[in-house]
């Protein structure tokens, strides 16, 4: 335990479905008692919020609560908070929090990312699609194009790893099959059953090398991690996580611009703070809301040379549960649902607790990885059990 | 694609990019001081911060980086499949066009081929697309 460092401490996350009734808030509420619970925190010890990307009034789905709402609604009394999408990608708001508790803004923040993709778009009386008269923004430059989707956007760089690297669809498929045979394993994942290699290859194709299956889904649920000060993690009656080492980068702002995903240089970087090495590494937590991206991570991390992601992962027997480097225990984005980013600095501090249950990776995990972002913005967490 | 094209907001940055093909013209953003090009356009040069910014019409030639064959109707109506490609621009480093390749069969195209702009007019926008050339 050492001076001046950030820990996460309670985690929680509501209900995972697609559709559900209850509300945002509600979801929200359900993943912060679970988080007080299992720290042993009580509202009145939480002085801190953080969120990404805050309430989208025009997205509702996509972001439904905001810090300042949730403040409202617990009734707290803080003195930190920030919620906001000018940052690289989802986990940047823990890695946020982390900062506020060393700088001594605040003691225990509730981090939290509530997505109601599911239910908004069921729910279009409630959840009114933006008509838009235009495009402006960044999606000025893709959707007049009919590029409209993210997935149009990251295929084209899977497309260039393939052409470039020899990255093969079958390497591809293993981070689907991977995702569904933990999601099996998890009582919360949307997806109840695993995967074959026919099924993902005769499923419709979505955007070329991308199918059904290189795809998340829209989810509804939220998640919260709860990150504490040194000096306050005396009061929490689980084992702290200690936030070893984070990064984040922007390669361009821009979807179409970048040369390289932001993996590489977040990758690089996160090395940089810590003495930590990548052989040190117990299980990777890589954000997959497209199947391309978690080679991108495993690449940009360094566990293997650039272009090399793909035979990396081949066969699938690596990056299994009882594999040398167990990746996405809890069936990531493609199997346990789209909780954008949140839900794999939850598992990663699940694993390393030892609370798994039966998708628990075996021996004693003591170093974890946890990343979000894909495409231009990326962000990554090192965690450690001390 | 049958469906209307999303509309882009017109500004005083993206004016010359999106009219410029009622002249013929693709215009990039260009820095009369360093002479580098500044995609999406803006009055400031990215690489040197001069003010002294002019659209400049490029060639309109270039080739595939990289290319997605889409197969998802993303709106009501819109026909699939179509190309949509990341065009590197000949005489403009470091500057890609999102785009969509017309003119030819979606499983004709490729990386590295050479292509050319062609414009689609649709209520006073001009959507810069690529066809094969030669």
């Amino acid at each position: 335990m050492g001076a001046n460092q950030a820990y996460i401490t309670g985690i929680g996350q509501s209900e995972v479905g697609v559709r559900l009734t209850r509300s945002p808030m509600g979801l929200t509420l359900d993943a912060v008692r679970e988080a007080l619970d299992e720290a042993g925190l009580t509202l009145e010890q939480i002085d801190g919020v953080s969120t990404y990307p805050g309430k989208m009034p025009m997205y509702l789905g996509f972001s439904p609560i905001g810090a300042d709402e949730l403040i409202e609604a617990l009734g707290l009394k803080t003195t930190w908070h920030c919620g906001g999408a000018e940052l690289p990608a989802q986990l940047s708001a823990i890695s946020a929090a982390a900062m506020a508790v060393q700088a001594g803004l605040a003691r225990h923040v509730i981090c939290f990312r509530t997505v109601y993709e599911a239910a908004a778009l069921a729910r279009p009386e409630e959840f009114p699609s933006p008509r838009r008269q235009y495009v402006d923004g960044l999606s000025q430059w893709t959707a007049p194009f009919f590029a409209i989707s993210a997935a149009n956007w990251t295929a084209q760089y899977a497309m260039r790893h393939m052409k470039r690297y020899g990255m093969t669809r079958e390497q591809l498929a293993q981070v689907a099959l991977n995702a569904h045979a933990n999601a099996a394993l998890n009582p919360r994942a949307l997806v109840k059953k695993p995967l074959t290699m026919d099924e993902y290859m005769s499923a419709r194709m979505i955007s070329t090398p991308f199918g059904l299956y290189d795809c998340d889904r829209f989810t509804d649920c939220s998640t919260v991690v709860i990150v504490s000060a040194s000096d306050a993690i005396d009061e929490v009656k689980c084992k702290p996580i200690r936030i070893a080492a984070s990064a984040g980068s922007v390669e361009r702002y821009s979807w179409d611009q970048a040369e390289w995903v932001s993996a590489y240089p977040t990758g690089r970087d996160l090395w940089l703070r810590t003495d930590y090495k990548p052989k040190d590494v117990d299980t990777v937590q890589l954000y997959d809301g497209f199947s391309f991206l978690p080679i991108t991570w495993l690449e940009g991390l360094g566990f293997c040379e650039v272009g090399e992601g793909g035979k990396f992962i081949e066969g699938g027997t690596r990056i299994a549960r009882d594999g040398e480097l167990p990746m996405n225990s809890f069936g990531g984005q493609l199997g346990a649902g789209r909780m954008h980013g949140f839900g794999f600095a939850h598992e990663a501090v699940t694993q390393l607790r030892g609370l798994g249950g039966a998708r628990q990776i075996p021996g004693d995990p003591k170093v974890a990885v946890a990343t979000s972002g894909g495409g231009p913005m990326a962000a990554a967490l090192l965690l450690a059990k001390d | 694609m049958s469906v209307p094209r999303p509309r882009p907001k017109l500004d005083n940055d993206n004016r010359p990019f999106w009219r410029g093909g009622a002249e013929g013209k693709l215009n990039i953003m260009k820095c009369g001081d360093c002479g580098a090009f500044t995609h999406p356009p803006r009055q400031i040069c990215r690489h040197c911060q001069s003010e002294n910014m002019a659209p400049e019409a490029v060639a309109g030639t270039g080739t595939i980086d990289s290319y997605t064959i889409n197969h998802q109707a993303w709106m009501p109506g819109l026909e699939v499949p179509f190309v949509i490609a990341r065009v590197k621009l000949d005489g403009v480093p470091g500057v890609y066009l999102t785009t969509n390749i017309v003119g030819c069969p979606v499983d004709a195209v490729d990386f590295e081929d050479k292509v050319r702009v062609t414009f689609e007019e649709q209520d006073g926008i001009y959507y810069p697309l690529f066809e094969k050339a030669g």
